[in-house]
Order: structure tokens, then sequence, then C-alpha cells
């Protein structure tokens, strides 16, 4: 068999011999550029989408367990009732948890049918780096439901990419969060691309500093554009309504927030 | 360098296709499972909030 593949013509062993410094540098060279390529891609899209999964999983565990403490059995709403919203009033205003613990789910129907994400307090990297979290709220912004402004920040790609699609936002869209005590529904209310440094955007009352606030806001913000950190895209939404968990969620998630206690 | 990898593989050409396939696989596999992981904590994280 060798005997055969050795008859090569003498093209072949001509290069054969020129094996030198040179060629395999080359070849070295060459490896080293495939290299930081798949890196690139194992980031983007591989490790990216590992982590989107594991980082919506937890979040539907998270999920599944508050469901299951509340006090009240979870029923089904009919139909009807939706048209005409439950009024619970003012909606109840957790105490911030510790740094890296999990506050509420994210859902963003806009950004999936599945999307969910735990949001956890901080927005260091072991939160937003985070297989089971990957959503992060500013320290010291304010809680679900509470008058002034909850931000949120999550990485646009790679890490789970929280907020990938945060520009494909329309106006009214829904921004759920879930949490211990309810489901707090909020409308997506404009963009802003802001500069890196333009903390402004996290006060109660955003880019305006000192001034009291009256709303309920989230803000969620991320990189923009996308694969780049020059700038950052703004997201803001207008609190609506809450809900107890008893009550079930709201029409738009209550598919997903039962597919996700099947799963369990 | 690749081409002594290709002359070091025994057997006929369908067979090395296979056994550089296999290399490959296992390349692969070990950069997303150990090296890369690795790398990502050396090299710069990429921040994705404001007002820092």
């Amino acid at each position: 068999m060798t005997e055969a593949h050795a008859a090569t013509p003498p093209g072949r062993r001509r290069t054969k011999r020129r094996v030198s410094v040179v060629g395999v540098l080359g070849e070295l060279l060459i490896t080293a550029g495939a290299l930081v390529l798949l890196f690139l891609a194992w980031q983007l899209w591989w490790n990216d989408a590992v982590m989107a999964n594991q980082q919506t999983s937890s979040a539907a565990s998270q999920s599944r367990e508050w469901i299951a403490q509340a006090e009240a059995p979870v029923t089904p709403q009919e139909p009807s009732d939706l048209a005409t919203p439950i009024d619970y009033g003012e909606p109840p205003v957790a105490a911030p948890p510790e740094h890296g613990e999990i506050l509420g789910v994210l859902y963003v129907p806009r950004y999936g049918p599945e999307y969910a994400r735990n949001i956890a307090v901080g927005t260091t990297f072991d939160v937003l780096n985070s297989m089971y979290l990957g959503v992060g709220r500013y320290e010291n912004t304010q809680m679900p439901g509470e008058v002034g402004n909850m931000a949120l920040a999550a990485h646009r790609s790679a890490w789970g990419g929280g907020m990938h699609l945060i520009n494909e936002f329309q106006l009214g869209d829904g921004i759920y969060v879930q949490t211990a005590d309810g489901y707090y529904t909020y409308r997506f209310r404009n963009l802003e691309y802001v500069q890196p440094s333009a903390g402004d955007v996290l006060a109660p009352v955003p880019r305006q500093e000192g001034v009291a606030p009256g709303e309920r806001l989230i803000t969620l913000t991320s990189c923009n554009p996308l694969l780049s950190t020059d700038e950052r895209i703004i997201a803001y939404g207008v609190f609506e309504s809450w809900q107890p968990l008893s009550a079930g969620p709201p029409a738009e998630i209550a598919a997903q927030v039962a597919a996700q206690a099947q799963e369990g | 360098m690749y081409g002594a990898l290709w002359r070091v593989l025994p057997g006929p050409i369908w067979v090395r296709i296979i056994l550089v396939l296999l290399l490959v696989v296992a390349v692969l596999y070990t950069l997303s499972t150990w090296v890369f992981p690795w790398v990502e904590t050396l090299i710069n994280n990429q921040e994705a909030t404001v007002g820092t």
C-alpha cells in the first residue's frame, strides 16, 4: 500500500523536500489565524447559545419555584377575564436582596417566545457572565413595582446575549417581571442611544438627576452597535399593572409559563 | 508540518481522511471544552453597563 502511495507525481515529491522553516512558520500562522476565528465563533455562537439555554432553563426553574411557593393555588384565568384585567391596586415592593441573588424573572416576548432570564442584583461579571443569571439590576436602582426606575443590564452578544434583540422593540411591547409576589407588566416606551458614561439613564427620572420620580419605569441597557462596546442602547418601559402569582401570568406570557411548568 | 502529519498517518487514503477528521473533532472538543473557556478569562471582558 505504501509503495503505491510512494509513487507520487514528481511535483509532490519536490514540495515534500522543500519543507522549510518558512513553510512551517506559514502553517503555524495560518493555524493561529484559524484558532482566533474559531475562538470568536465559539464565543459568539456556540458558547452564547449554550449559556442562553442554561440561563433560560434556570429562569424557568426559578419561576416554577415561586409559583409552587405561592400561597393561593394558581388558577388559570378564563379568557373573558383577560379582556377586563382586574385592578390589584398598588404593586407590592420587595426589599432588595443581596448582591448576586435573584430578585425576579424577566420575560420579553419580543426577544422570543421562550425568552426568560433571572434578574440578579448587581451588574458585575459574576452576574452578567453567569451561566444561571445573565441579567443584572444596577445596585441602588429601584425594585419591581417601585416608584422610580428599575435599571437592568445584560450583554448584547455572547454570554447568553440577554439583550441581543433590544433594538427590535416596538411601542407598547410587553416587558414582564415575575417575582415571589407576582407579575409586573411594563410597556416599552422608547429607545435611546448614549455614551457608556451616561449613568444618568439610571436615575429615578432618567436623564434628570435629582428630580423626584412619579412613575414606575423599567430601563434595559446593553451594548451598541452589535458586537461593539462603543455606545450603549437604552430601552425604557412604563409600568402598567401587576397581578399576584395566584391570578396566573399575564395573557401574553401565559403559554410560556405553562410550558415552563411542564418542563419541571 | 501538516504534510508530515499526513504522511505519518497509516493506511489507504480513506482511512487517512477518517483519521484526520477524528483528529479535527478531538482538537475542536479540547478547544471548546478547556482552552476557550480559559482564554476567555484572560482577555478583557466586554463591558455592557452604563455609568462606569
